[in-house]
């Protein structure tokens, strides 16, 4: 059988939250080995995150595998161990797994990792060719090193919660938090440039991720429109400087919206005809962008007069059958049921020993032609404990149960 | 890191950051436009707003680090040229319609002849396959029907999309990491293939944990609220939306309000803080932080939070409220604007901007600097992007043509 593309990869993680999980879920979806360290004695916040998953069986605690927010981001085959790092012999076995792994990933705010011995250097002295990624909100130096980062608060400071919103109102967040899915791509790249890397010069490194330099490499523009101009960005709704009609448009139903976005004249044209050629549209100032876009509160109003009689389904079906950009303004139902992540399998059932089945569970928003990627349900705490000890590291099954009675894998 | 890999870069400005990231690692993008230019450097802003193909921000941001050259690739003599340095390539990256290439004889298996283990990335909106391949995908459109937008706004105006526009960068961004993972298997199978980077599904992953979670669990379909994000039940067993975004003196932060144990020591020290402003903090002077949360406060209380906190932040800048959060690490962060990008301290302290001359401009520019620092050499923008036709010499030399047809392909138009 054809390998996958990173067969033979080998990662240990200790990733709480999102980014990191994001960024090493491309790895393993495609074939890396990556066991996950955790420990129930201080569990990763987000297996606590509401809402939670329903139960059929009445009155069985919440516990530590239910959380909607954990059961989405981690879709990729882990193996799960726990390891207590309170007891020396906790961190004996995380140094076997260094010595074992070629890519060791963490998203602990800066501190955590190094009061332990287990910062670069440290993993460097069994491992010297070992990769350790580390991500963090603000990056590993500096005064706000230590500082915990959520995504809610790095959308803020990454520029991303001031580009959406209305001339005359206060800018509304992008919805989401923006950052945790923006920054991971970048952390990706980095970890397969050095397994490339070390794949071809045996040299292993350190990457310092940070989530709020991640997120500014989105938005360079805007740095050199501020200082080549003098220029803040200006809130314009859902209008565009370079085209018109543009915008979200009323559609009949309740709260159901559409998109469209007439792009050059010849659109325009295309567009007059698929909405039946009224006569309001046949302006000559409206046949050029720069007319249209002078008019376009007037245009944006006669436009929301044909689409309020259509679903907005309907709408996107017609224009687009005219070479128009329209799209639904989807909700989480419409995502659901939506063709086209439909017709690439986006949503994938996968049955959960506490949460049943569910079919929320997505692979990469990447297709390759010649590999799959393989998507599993979210790993249980200490789920592969064992066999990690046993047939991974080598140890005997006494050794084992002697130090799980020590409290070891608690 | 990536310097043995040579990318040939077709994208449009859709895709730009793609070729980017890449040569951010150290690999040879070469971008190839039509000659006479491509059409993205005629749409703003512009460098002292003089419109002006060479003076293009955009093009600045995201052609950094490559080479350029141009070429007619929908030509006979142009696409052989085309086919020339694929040979030499391990990646071609696009962002045409669905099924141009293939149109003009350049899609996946044609270039696989010439090179099988050649990397095709396409960018695309919806994907190169399905019901939508044939879409047209402009910003709002894409991100309206990537789930983005439905939950974005006010509850009384239309949903939102973004001012500035980059939803394409989340698919592209997508292709450059679907290209590693090819280049990856190309190890083990000898062979390229054909990556496809989606934004819609790209989008659809960022509305994964916040605006599927809630439907897939309990049919549940989040709405917009403003500048609130979550809702939280109060003891009467009603809604309550606290905003993520609020005024300041001189602007607005984001506050990530969290009301259990955890947070119980900050909450009860930002009270403290309030009161010092003289202001009347009322009954959470005693507060029980550490048992209280959403669902044991009455509407009144919860109001009167809100109160509380608004009055402070109106008497504090973005400056002194990032100082305050830093020190005492508070869950609270300015929403920055570009003027306090470049002053935030903690990028200064790491040497994050990075000066870039503009010889021609007699300027230089800081960007963002590197997304990652790492042990083997520095990742980021390097050099100034492409003028028109820049490396056409140095590139068509490499493929063995004399000075003489050089000029020859130029005057033809061809490059």
């Amino acid at each position: 059988m054809t390998k996958k593309p990173f067969e033979g990869v080998k990662i240990v993680q200790l990733c709480w939250a999102g980014v990191g999980i994001y960024t090493l879920n491309y790895l393993s979806h495609y074939g890396a080995t990556t066991i996950r360290v955790e420990t129930a004695t201080r569990p990763d916040p987000v297996r606590l995150f509401a809402p939670f998953a329903p139960t059929n069986k009445e009155g069985e605690p919440v516990g530590l595998e239910r959380s909607a927010f954990f059961s989405i981001t981690h879709t990729a085959p882990e193996l799960g161990i726990c390891l207590n790092f309170k007891q020396p012999e906790a961190i004996e076995i995380f140094k076997k797994l260094v010595v074992w792994a070629d890519v060791v990933g963490e998203g602990f705010p800066t501190g955590v990792m190094d009061k332990l011995g287990l910062d670069y250097e440290g993993l460097k002295k069994v491992n010297p060719e070992i990769i350790m990624f580390r991500t963090c909100g603000y990056g590993h130096t500096g005064p706000m090193a230590d500082q915990p980062g959520f995504g809610s608060i790095l959308t803020a400071v990454t520029m991303m919660d001031t580009i959406t919103g209305w001339p005359d109102r206060p800018p509304v967040p992008p919805s989401t938090y923006y950052t945790d899915q923006l920054s991971p791509m970048y952390g990706s790249l980095a970890i397969m440039a050095a397994l490339d890397y070390k794949r071809r010069t045996g040299k292993g490194q350190y990457i310092d991720h940070a989530q709020i330099e991640a997120g500014l490499n989105y938005i360079t523009p805007l740095i050199l429109d501020y200082q080549a101009n003098g220029r803040e960005l200006a809130l314009k709704g859902n209008k565009c400087d370079y085209a018109a009609p543009h915008g979200v448009y009323r559609c009949q139903g309740d709260d159901r919206w559409v998109a469209i976005a007439v792009m050059t004249d010849e659109e325009w044209q295309s567009f007059i005809k698929a909405i039946g050629s009224p006569e309001w549209a046949k302006k000559p100032e409206y046949a050029t962008t720069s007319g249209r876009i002078t008019n376009s509160d007037e245009i944006d109003r006669l436009v929301e007069e044909w689409t309020v009689n259509y679903p907005p389904e309907q709408v996107q079906e017609i224009l687009q059958k005219a070479g128009v950009g329209a799209g639904l303004v989807a909700n989480a139902k419409d995502l659901d049921e939506d063709p086209q992540l439909n017709h690439y399998s986006f949503y994938r059932e996968l049955d959960h020993p506490y949460m049943g089945k569910l079919r929320y569970y997505h692979p990469d928003p990447v297709k390759l032609s010649a590999a799959e990627a393989d998507i599993q349900r979210p790993v249980l705490l200490g789920e592969h404990t064992d066999h990690i000890c046993t047939e991974i590291l080598g140890m005997s099954q006494e050794e084992v149960d002697g130090l799980r009675e020590k409290g070891v894998f608690d | 890191m990536l310097s043995c890999y040579r990318v040939l870069d077709l994208t449009d400005d859709k895709a730009f950051i793609c070729g980017r990231a890449l040569s951010d690692f150290g690999a040879e993008v070469i971008k190839i436009e039509k000659p006479g230019g491509d059409p993205a450097r005629l749409k703003g802003p512009f460098y002292r707003d003089e419109v002006d193909p060479e003076k293009n921000l955009t093009w600045f941001a995201f052609n950094s680090n490559k080479k350029g050259i141009t070429l007619d690739i929908a030509t006979p003599q142009g696409k052989e040229l085309f086919l020339k340095l694929v040979a030499t390539a391990d990646v071609v990256i696009e962002s045409y319609a669905v099924g141009y290439l293939d149109s003009i004889g350049l899609g996946y298996d044609d270039l696989s002849k010439i090179n099988p283990g050649i990397v095709l990335t396409s960018i695309s909106g919806f994907g190169q396959d399905g019901p939508y391949r044939n879409y047209k995908d402009p910003d709002i459109v894409v991100r309206a029907l990537g789930g983005l937008i439905y939950t974005a706004g006010y509850e009384d105006r239309p949903p939102l999309g973004v001012s500035y526009e980059h939803t394409h960068y989340l698919g592209a961004m997508n292709g450059a990491v679907g290209t590693m993972i090819a280049l990856a298997h190309r190890v083990h199978t000898g062979k390229g293939q054909h990556v496809e980077g989606i934004t819609q599904q790209a989008l659809d992953i960022v509305c994964s944990a916040e605006i599927e979670g809630p439907y897939a669990f309990f049919g549940e379909i989040p709405t917009r609220h403003g500048r609130a994000r979550a809702a939280v039940t109060l003891k009467d067993g009603s809604t309550y939306y606290n905003p993520l975004l609020w005024s300041c003196k001189d602007g607005f932060i984001a506050l990530n309000l969290l009301l259990n144990p955890t947070a119980a020591r900050n909450n009860r020290s930002m009270m403290q803080y309030i009161k010092k402003d003289g202001i009347d903090i009322g009954s959470f002077e005693n507060w029980e932080w550490e048992s209280k949360n959403w669902e044991n406060m009455s509407r009144e209380e919860a109001d009167k939070l809100m109160e509380v906190l608004g009055e402070f932040f109106m008497n504090h800048t973005k400056d002194e409220l990032l100082e305050l959060a830093t020190e005492n690490r508070f869950q609270l962060g300015p929403c920055n604007n570009a003027e306090d990008v470049l002053k935030y301290p903690q990028l200064k302290e790491r040497d994050f901007w990075k000066d870039i001359e503009h010889p021609e401009l007699g300027a230089s520019l800081k960007y963002p600097g590197g997304a990652v620092v790492t042990t083997q050499g520095y990742i980021g923008v390097k050099h100034r992007a492409p003028l028109i036709g820049e490396h056409n010499d140095e590139i068509y030399k490499g493929l063995g043509l004399s000075s003489g047809e050089i000029q020859e392909l130029k005057e033809k138009r061809i490059i």
